[in-house]
C-alpha cells in the first residue's frame, strides 16, 4: 500500500507539490509513482530558471525498467532542483516525499488549490 | 489472464509483482528488481523458468535430425549428460530461436523460449517429416535456474544426497537425470549454477525449501540485466528471423565442420560468409556519463551510417549504463546514441561485460 501524505497536493500525472513558507512549491514524484517505476537510476531535471507551463514536461525519471516523464504540476519558475538526485537517484525510492526533484516559483499562487488533495489522488491510483 | 506456471501462487505470497511475458503471468521481481540482481551476482538467486518450453526428442533418428534441425552440430555431444547452445535456422539463415540441448539417456531434451513456443513446435513437427523421431513437449515438468557463485552449494544441502552428489560432480553445460528430476549446470545469467527441471507438483515445496534456505527469488527484472550484462542475446529483441547468427554474434555456435553435414540455412550462411559476412554486427556499447541506453534508440558511427539499439538498461554492477546494439560491421570503437533528441558519445566493446561476477570492460 502507497503513502499518499494528507498535507501535500497531487497531480494525476503522479507529482507531489508542497507549498513552502516562502511561497514557494517543491515538486516530486509520489509513492505511488516510484513503486510503480521500480528501481530508479537515473533522473534529469529542468534548468534553474525556465519557465515552465502546467502540464508542460520538467525532467525525466528512469528506472531500470522504463523512461518516464514528469511534469509541471502548476505552471511556474524553476528556482532550484535538487543536484543529490544526480548521484544518488535511488533516493527517490527510499524517500519518495524528501527526494524532492525542483522547486517552482507558482505563477500563481491559487493554482496549488486546483490540483488533487490526497484522498482525490489516491482514490485515482486506486481505480 | 495469462498462463500460470505451477508456481504463480507462490510468486503472489512472496509479494511478486506480477506481469505478462509472452502470454504468460510472470514475476517481474519481488521488491527490488537490482537487489535481486547483485544477490545472483554476489551469492544466489532462484528464477521460476518453468513458462520456457522444454521438448523431448527420442526415436532412431533423433540424431541425424537434429543435424538437421540445428546450425550447432549435435554429433559433438560425445556422451549422455553434455549439452550444447545453438540456434535453429530457416531456409535464408534467419534465426527462429536458440536453444540449448542436452544429450539424455533416451535421446535429447531441447529447451526452447517461452514466447517463441508454437511457432518452434510448428517448425520442429515440420523438420521431423522424413524422420523416425518422436516428438514430446514435457508441460509436465516445472523448471527453476538457481544462478549465483554459491548456487550450488545452497542446493546440495537441500536435496537428496544422490542429487546433492550429483549437483557437486556435474562439469559446467552438463545436465542428468537423477530419478524424474533433470538437474544441469547451465544458465543465462552468466554466473555457476544450475537448472532444474522437475514435476510440476513438487516445484512449488522446492521452491519454498529455496526461498527458506536465504536463496532470493528473483524475477524477469533481474534476468533481463543479468543476461544483458553477460552479453546473452534475448530472442525477439536481438535476433529474430531477419538476422543471422553471424550477425547476432552467435557466428561460435555455428558448426561448419564437417562440411557434408546440410543443416538448414547452411547455402544462405555459406552464401553470406563467401559474400565478406553480415552487413552489420552485434556490439556492445558502454554509455560513460549518466543516462539510460535503451531498446530502438538510434545509433550513430561516423563515416559508416545507422544502426540500432536491441536492449538497453542500467548495468547494476557497473553502475553505469550498457547495450546490445546492431551496427554496421565496420564500426570501430567510438558510436554515437540518440537520447531523447541528444546525442551521447558511446564506447563500442565485446558484447560481453561481466563473467561470474568480473567487469570484462
Amino acid at each position: 500500500m502507497s503513502k499518499t501524505p494528507a498535507e501535500l497536493r497531487y497531480a494525476a500525472s503522479h507529482e507531489w507539490a508542497r507549498l513552502e513558507q516562502d511561497g514557494s512549491v517543491t515538486v516530486g514524484i509520489t509513492d505511488h509513482a516510484q513503486e510503480a517505476l521500480g528501481d530508479v537510476v537515473y533522473v534529469e531535471l529542468p534548468e534553474v530558471g525556465k519557465a515552465l507551463a502546467a502540464g508542460e514536461q520538467a525532467g525525466v525519471v528512469e528506472s531500470v525498467k522504463a523512461a518516464s516523464d514528469i511534469y509541471a504540476p502548476l505552471a511556474g519558475e524553476v528556482l532550484a532542483v535538487n543536484e543529490a538526485l544526480a548521484d544518488a537517484p535511488e533516493q527517490v525510492n527510499e524517500d519518495p516525499y524528501g527526494a524532492w526533484f525542483y522547486r517552482l516559483k507558482p505563477a500563481n499562487a491559487a493554482d496549488l488549490e486546483q490540483l488533487l488533495d490526497a484522498a482525490a489522488y489516491q482514490a485515482g491510483c486506486d481505480a | 489472464m495469462g498462463q500460470r506456471t505451477p508456481l504463480y501462487d507462490l510468486h503472489v505470497a512472496l509479494g511478486a509483482k506480477m506481469v505478462d511475458f509472452g502470454g504468460w503471468d510472470m514475476p517481474l521481481h519481488y521488491g527490488s528488481q537490482v537487489e535481486e540482481h547483485h544477490q545472483v551476482r554476489q551469492d544466489c538467486g532462484v528464477f521460476d523458468v518453468s513458462h520456457m518450453t522444454v521438448v523431448d526428442v527420442a526415436g532412431a533418428q533423433a540424431e541425424a535430425y537434429l543435424r538437421r534441425l540445428l546450425a550447432n552440430d549435435v554429433a559433438r555431444l560425445g556422451e549422455v549428460g553434455k549439452a550444447l547452445y545453438g540456434v535453429m535456422l530457416n531456409v535464408a539463415g534467419g534465426v527462429i530461436d536458440d536453444l540449448i540441448v542436452y544429450r539424455t539417456a533416451s535421446g535429447y531434451r531441447l529447451v526452447v523460449n517461452a514466447a517463441t513456443r508454437a511457432k518452434d513446435l510448428a517448425w520442429l513437427q515440420a523438420q521431423a517429416e522424413g524422420f523416425v523421431v518422436a516428438l514430446t513437449e514435457r508441460d509436465d515438468l516445472a523448471m527453476l535456474a538457481v544462478q549465483g557463485p554459491n548456487a550450488r552449494d545452497k542446493c546440495a544441502e537441500l536435496v537428496t544426497p544422490p542429487r546433492a552428489a550429483l549437483i557437486r560432480e556435474l562439469p559446467p553445460f552438463h545436465g542428468l537425470a537423477e530419478g524424474d528430476w533433470f538437474i544441469a549446470r547451465t544458465g543465462y545469467t552468466g554466473e555457476d549454477g544450475l537448472e532444474i527441471m522437475l514435476p510440476a507438483g513438487e516445484a512449488p515445496g522446492f521452491l519454498n525449501d529455496l526461498v527458506g534456505a536465504g536463496i532470493a527469488p528473483a524475477g524477469l527484472g533481474a534476468r533481463d540485466t543479468l543476461r544483458l550484462e553477460a552479453g546473452l542475446n534475448l530472442y525477439g529483441q536481438d535476433m529474430d528471423e531477419t538476422v543471422t547468427p553471424m550477425a547476432a554474434n552467435l557466428a561460435w555456435t555455428i558448426a561448419w565442420q564437417p562440411a557434408e553435414r546440410d543443416f538448414v540455412g547452411r547455402a544462405a550462411l555459406e552464401a553470406q560468409r563467401a559474400g565478406g559476412g553480415a552487413e552489420t554486427k552485434l556490439v556492445g556499447l558502454v554509455l560513460e556519463e549518466r543516462g539510460v541506453l535503451r531498446a530502438h534508440q538510434v545509433v550513430r558511427v561516423a563515416g559508416l551510417g545507422e544502426g540500432e539499439i536491441t536492449s538497453g538498461s542500467f548495468s547494476p554492477t557497473l553502475g553505469k549504463s550498457i547495450a546490445l546494439a546492431r551496427v554496421p560491421a565496420g564500426t570501430g570503437e567510438r558510436a554515437e546514441v540518440e537520447i531523447r533528441g541528444k546525442w551521447y558519445p558511446v564506447r563500442v566493446v565485446k558484447p560481453s561485460f561481466i563473467r561470474h561476477g568480473k567487469a570484462l570492460i
